[in-house]
């Protein structure tokens, strides 16, 4: 499982990237590999307002169907399109390629509800402690 | 059985394009023999049993007395002679592993001591070797001649050295073989099938897998596609309800149905819009709700969603039906399944 340094992750297994006030948002490579061979993602179009911890898309792999929420609030500045005749990219590249949206922000401070790496890794590890239980 | 070994598209493709080795050993597996095996399988299946030549294997379906499926089965019968010379019926019945202990207490009932019923899924071991190169390698393993054994027949032989049943049965949509051995000989004829098969780029294939290729191939999943409250008729599995045949479970109320007509039916669905149909989704046409998707994915072999659900009797393939996504309307198109088959991909290319 790959994290990388400078983004923030939620607890739904989403990344965020911050850049001139705009957030790119994406999932996991943790959550790319549980959900295994990704096959179809729905997002929503430009100009939809998101709000914290709300499903923003859909991702289906082989075997099930998964909401993707934000991790924080905003409006959709841009959608990732290739993502529909691409799926698998959120197999091979979750924290590139595979970018699902781009939002402006607007409650900036939601940010600090965020993990970075460290404390992100630590609560997957812990995750997969309580399921093995 | 896990969901996967390496990936469900690989292994999927592996099975299309080269082989795919399946462990389902917890399928289960019923001996039926005796003097009066005939009579007591052609009370309990649907089909006509005494059709079944010796070394050939028949799909069917356990039905209760209101004609709703128990399970659904391969039969085969054995080419096998008792001790004392005399050929006797001997019948070999592979069950879906959720029903074993139930469809063996179900055939004990109805037995009523005619003929010896022996329940020997522990003790049996089911790998099956499914692909287009499936006979290839698996004619490594045995001297039986592989090109003698015709789709739906079977055979005892020796794989790797393991005394055994090889039948030409699957449930992938490709050519391929069904390996019953003792469960103690497992590993080694596992082992030695991947091995035999490195060349061909044979791969251990896993429960996601098999589903998208059942699903392909158009092959009904029992708790799913159908269960007690569905009989044939209504599943699409006429052709194996063969009413001459005499006295079975579930004859009177088929027929029944038969006469008065279904109140619902299989179907094949084929989305024509981006989207996957999956077990739930409702089904609607001009308006209204007629019925619901009980399996469904991305074909990974044709790149659209699939799946099988139950429509009104009045479907007929080429119909325009929508499946509903997530509060959505998504066009789709009634088809007769197999959704995916190897002569049709040769038409295609």
């Amino acid at each position: 499982m790959e994290v990388l340094k400078e983004l923030r992750y939620s607890k739904e297994h989403e990344w965020v990237a911050v850049e001139d006030g705009i957030a790119w948002i994406g999932i996991t490579d943790y959550a790319q590999e549980q959900l295994g061979d990704v096959v179809y993602v729905e997002l929503p179009e430009v100009d939809t307002s998101v709000q914290k911890d709300e499903p923003f898309g859909v991702v289906e792999s082989v075997k099930a169907v998964s909401d993707i929420f934000s991790p924080i609030s905003g409006t959709i500045v841009q959608v990732n399109v290739d993502l529909q005749s691409s799926p698998e990219m959120v197999n091979d590249d979750p924290y590139g390629d595979a970018w699902m949206i781009r939002i402006q922000i607007s409650e900036p401070e939601e940010l600090q509800d965020l993990m970075d790496a460290e404390e992100y890794l630590a609560f997957v590890e812990q995750e997969q402690a309580e399921q093995q239980e | 059985m896990p969901v996967q070994y390496t990936g469900i598209l690989a292994e999927h493709r592996a099975v299309r394009t080269q082989a795919g080795l399946f462990d389902l050993s917890h399928m289960g597996e019923i001996k039926v023999r005796g003097t009066n095996a005939l009579e007591v399988c052609q009370e309990l299946l649907v089909t006509d049993v005494s059709r079944i030549q010796p070394g050939q294997a028949q799909y069917s379906v356990l039905c209760n007395p209101d004609g709703g499926i128990v399970d659904d089965v391969i039969v085969y019968r054995l080419v096998e002679s008792s001790s004392s010379g005399r050929a006797e019926d001997h019948y070999f019945v592979c069950v879906n592993a959720a029903h074993i202990e139930e469809d063996y207490d179900w055939c004990c009932a109805r037995n009523r001591g005619r003929a010896e019923i022996i329940n020997c899924s522990d003790a049996t071991a089911l790998i099956a070797i499914q692909g287009p190169f499936a006979a290839d390698i698996l004619q490594r393993l045995t001297a039986l001649d592989l090109s003698t054994i015709r789709r739906y027949w079977s055979s005892p032989s020796k794989i790797a050295g393991a005394a055994g049943l090889i039948a030409r049965t699957g449930y992938t949509g490709e050519d391929g073989f069904e390996l019953f051995v003792s469960a103690d000989q497992a590993r080694t004829v596992w082992d030695a099938c991947l091995q035999a098969g490195q060349m061909e780029g044979l791969v251990a294939v896993g429960l996601g897998a098999r589903d998208t290729l059942r699903l392909e191939a158009g092959y009904l999943l029992y708790g799913q596609d159908m269960d007690m409250q569905t009989t044939p008729l209504e599943a699409g599995l006429s052709r194996l309800v063969h009413f001459e045949a005499g006295e079975f479970l579930g004859r009177t109320a088929l027929q029944q149905q038969k006469s008065r007509g279904v109140d619902r039916k299989l179907i094949g669905v084929q989305m024509e819009e981006r989207g996957i149909p999956r077990p739930g989704y409702p089904l609607w046409s001009h308006g209204q709700v007629v019925g619901q998707m009980t399996s469904g994915t991305q074909s990974p072999s044709l790149g659209i969603g699939i799946g099988l659900g139950y429509g009104p009797p009045t479907a007929t393939p080429g119909m325009d039906i929508t499946v509903e996504i997530r509060n959505r309307q998504v066009r789709a198109r009634v088809v007769r399944p197999p959704f995916y088959s190897k002569e049709r991909e040769k038409s295609r290319r």
